[in-house]
């Protein structure tokens, strides 16, 4: 069975389009974010989530209404299966950073519910119970800001990492264009992320950094078959031979993609209400990652390619500098 | 060819069987009831924080603290001395936590006073001249480093002490970043006693009474407005703490002397704490209790007062400190001081309580979430591959099952995001069997002949799994570096999963279609 027989599609010749769309695409979430910023989860701005379940859920706006500071910055929303009569509150605000003041605010929920008549909520839950606190979550600034800077270090390193790896595996133009293609996924998912008001979580980051991963072993996939190419068409230019690569790895490209997609769909709608931010940003990212590997990672190849004309054989240059040291060196010592 | 290939279906064939016995079993017989031996169990996958419900607390150590009481501790012993010396000086103060200062003293005395110091403070101190008879001691930079570092350790300790003092069942205590510490109590849900227990200081000391008890103006009133450098005012505590006291300074002794603590009962029936001294200190409180008979000594807890009972007479190796406990309090109090003092105070960065009904939900969904996922794929595979379908799903349901029992051999924790991660691998786990049935169709197609066809197959798409392999494990390791608990269950899950994955669809596969060649004499491959 296949999904393209023969496939000989000319993807070389629409690097330039593919280029510009995904431009079109980055600079929209640039005016997005630029615009309303990028909603951040509550281990990046910091603040307190509490998690109540009720025997039946009052009207959220009502619960809004009566939290501290009439409920202006609070995100009041139903939380996972709507039987489970979860809701899940968040404020901006955590008690003071010093001693044991951090829960405070969370402290103050209950006893403003409490005092609304929403309760009587009381103490945490256990199985069975209705009217009590399923679960918290506060986090002080300091964490917050520190996480930030982490989340975008690994992240950093990651790239440098698989660009070095990928430089001593194939050749620099390869590196560049693999690393090219992540960052260009990084940003379309971070864009569409931005467009979709998705909160930035601890998962979302993980989602990224799977799919640093992930879209480089697409672009690897493609990578090898060209290389694999460089040796068997020598004749042929570097356009033909990357469309060939391309053609070539297109049903396994729609196969694994479709997969993973399947099974991040299965996340995405089975997985709970904390997982759904990271399968969101993975169906994003393996659609992006899918479409880079195919129109920009080996668009770059080409590019850089052919600006340095017909000699592709692998591993020539190494050769003569190797040599050239050499020599080199012994005149040095006589 | 058959002999080869008989030994490795029996090592397939051990391999599974080890791994479902370590990883997947353990988790039936938890869950029907079956029967499983106490060893097996123990080495049952780990759930994390966020399945199994509990507390996560990220204390910092604020240990410029330590530093201070350093600081502070050194600059009376030179008052000390200087006192002993009759050398004058203006004041002496501790502006920061590594700095302390002498003004004033006379020019004529700089060169005894210098001697003086250097005794005292050159070891950890280094001596700032500045004009008018004033020095500045400021900590050496290695001293500070190594004191931080050890008041971490020590916190570390004092709180594992007091976590397992509490009862709770694997508690994790670990150091985080530079200055934070990370407390996992699962199966705790009163984060507020919690907190309380782990975040008392706890620090006793016993000093003398020079005043008191009285308000703070009458206290003022009796020193003219100006209480003497040597001494200090320290509030009283619970119902009494508008009463102050004027205490010595200097501590002789403290918590750090006392070898034993428990609650008890006082003469009139209250909760008290007992006490007992180690012998250093039973001599420490010896000679201040026989020197002072007729005087009040205060019992100082984290700078107030819980009692100042009068000097009866010596006192050695034990005694009592009542005043206005519960029995609770009085509990918590010996448990604290058992445990040590901690070497600074702490503050809660985050708190997060994930309720028992929460963390059973988060297992659910992320079991359910796993089989759709798990059966959209076999379907694909089969329908598409056909029976080399079966094939990859075979490599994949091993990928799975040695997954879990490795992890659960290395003591790793499964994780909410770690079920996704275990989702993902699955996706990612047939991308190899998809390369390498994509390249055997591409073979097949130049009509190579279907052995042939097989072991290139094989053969090319290696160097392509090991380059993307290793991509991946780039990026998850860093993933694992960025992150904390679930976050590093993830990458625990997926840097595992993609070692498993290696083995499988190389080695499993590969075997699998060796069988299926080795059955017929002019084989035709359902691919």
């Amino acid at each position: 069975m296949h999904i393209f027989t023969n496939p000989n599609f000319d993807f070389v010749r629409w690097k330039w389009h593919a280029i510009a769309i995904s431009w079109v695409i980055i600079l929209a979430g640039v005016f997005v974010i630029w615009k309303n910023g990028i909603p951040k989860g509550v281990e990046f701005s910091g603040g307190t989530i509490v998690l109540v379940k009720f025997q039946q859920v009052p009207d959220l706006d009502r619960i809004r209404t009566v939290l501290p500071g009439g409920g202006s910055n609070a995100i009041v929303q139903t939380y996972g299966d709507p039987a489970a009569n979860q809701v899940s509150i968040r404020l901006h605000t955590t008690g003071v950073e010093a001693g044991q003041g951090l829960g405070q605010t969370a402290d103050t929920v209950v006893n403003h519910l409490n005092q609304a008549g929403l309760g009587p909520i009381s103490g945490p839950c256990t199985p069975g119970k209705t009217n009590c606190v399923a679960g918290t979550r506060i986090v002080g600034p300091t964490v917050g800001a520190e996480l930030q800077r982490r989340g975008i270090l690994a992240t950093m390193f990651a790239l440098a990492g698989i660009l070095v790896y990928i430089a001593l595996r194939f050749r620099l133009s390869f590196a560049v264009g693999a690393v090219v293609a992540t960052i260009h996924d990084l940003l379309i998912t971070l864009a569409v992320l931005a467009i979709f008001k998705h909160e930035l979580s601890l998962n979302v980051i993980a989602a990224l950094l799977t799919l640093t991963g992930y879209s480089m072993n697409d672009t690897i996939v493609i990578f090898d078959r060209i290389r694999e190419n460089m040796r068997s068409m020598r004749r042929d230019n570097i356009a033909s031979i990357v469309n060939a690569a391309v053609n070539q790895m297109l049903d396994r490209t729609m196969i694994t993609g479709g997969l993973t997609m399947l099974s991040v769909i299965a996340l995405y709608f089975f997985g709970g209400e904390v997982l759904r931010g990271f399968a969101f940003t993975m169906i994003v990212g393996i659609i992006t990652g899918t479409y880079s590997s195919v129109f920009i990672a080996a668009a770059i190849v080409v590019i850089w390619q052919g600006r340095t004309p017909a000699k592709v054989a692998p591993a020539a240059p190494v050769a003569p500098t190797a040599s050239a040291k050499k020599t080199g060196k012994r005149a040095r010592a006589s | 060819m058959y002999k080869n290939l008989r030994w490795k279906l029996l090592t397939i064939t051990a391999v599974f069987v080890i791994f479902f016995g370590v990883g997947v079993y353990p988790m039936l017989a938890a869950k029907y009831h079956w029967p499983s031996p106490g060893w097996l169990q123990s080495k049952a996958l780990k759930l994390g924080l966020d399945l199994k419900g509990g507390v996560q607390l990220t204390l910092k150590v604020n240990t410029d603290d330590a530093l201070r009481a350093t600081s502070v501790a050194t600059s009376e012993q030179l008052r000390d001395s200087l006192k002993t010396a009759t050398i004058p000086y203006g004041n002496i103060s501790v502006p920061s936590p590594t700095v302390f200062r002498v003004e004033g003293v006379p020019q004529d005395r700089e060169a005894q006073f210098r001697t003086s110091a250097d005794e005292i403070a050159s070891a950890n101190y280094d001596r700032n001249i500045q004009t008018g008879g004033n020095y500045e001691f400021r900590m050496k930079p290695t001293v500070e480093r190594d004191l931080r570092e050890q008041t971490i350790e020590q916190t570390l300790q004092t709180i594992d002490r007091r976590v397992n003092a509490l009862g709770v069942t694997e508690p994790s205590i670990s150091r985080q970043q530079a200055d934070q510490i990370l407390v996992q109590m699962p199966g705790v849900s009163d984060v507020a006693r919690a907190k309380e227990i782990m975040g008392k200081t706890a620090v006793l000391e016993f000093k003398l009474v020079e005043a008191g008890p009285a308000s703070k103006e009458d206290l003022l009133k009796q020193y003219n407005g100006n209480i003497p450098g040597d001494l200090e005012m320290v509030p009283g505590s619970g119902n009494e703490s508008a009463v102050y006291y004027v205490v010595k300074k200097i501590a002789p002794v403290n918590g750090q002397d006392l070898r034993v603590a428990k609650p008890g009962l006082d003469e009139n029936n209250q909760p008290a704490v007992h006490f007992e001294l180690k012998s250093q200190g039973a001599q420490k409180f010896g000679k201040l209790s026989g020197e002072n008979i007729g005087r009040y000594l205060a019992i100082v807890l984290d700078n107030r007062i819980v009692s100042a009972p009068r000097l009866e007479g010596r006192i050695t190796d034990q005694g009592r400190i009542s005043g206005g406990f519960t029995a609770e309090s009085a509990n918590d109090l010996a448990l604290t001081l058992k445990s040590g003092a901690l070497p600074a105070s702490l503050t809660y960065l985050e708190e997060e309580v994930v309720g028992p009904t929460l963390g059973a939900d988060s297992i659910r969904s992320g079991v359910i979430a796993s089989v759709v996922g798990l059966m959209l794929i076999l379907g694909f595979m089969i329908i598409y591959y056909k029976l080399s379908g079966v094939n990859a799903i075979v490599a994949l349901i091993f990928n799975l099952v040695i997954l879990l029992g490795l992890m659960a051999y290395l003591g790793a924790t499964m994780t909410l995001p770690g079920i996704a991660g275990f989702v993902l691998t699955m996706g990612v786990g047939v991308d190899s069997n998809v390369l390498i049935f994509e390249r055997i169709k591409e073979e097949l197609a130049a009509q190579r002949g279907v052995r042939a066809s097989i072991n290139s197959g094989f053969d090319r798409v290696f160097l392509t799994l090991l380059d993307t392999h290793v991509a991946s494990l780039i990026s998850a390791m860093f993933l694992f570096q960025f992150g904390t608990g679930p976050i590093r269950g993830f990458a625990t899950t997926l840097s595992v999963g993609l070692f498993v994955n290696l083995f499988t669809s190389i080695f499993v596969s590969k075997t699998l279609f060796e069988l299926e060649l080795s059955k017929r004499q002019t084989p035709a491959l359902s691919i």
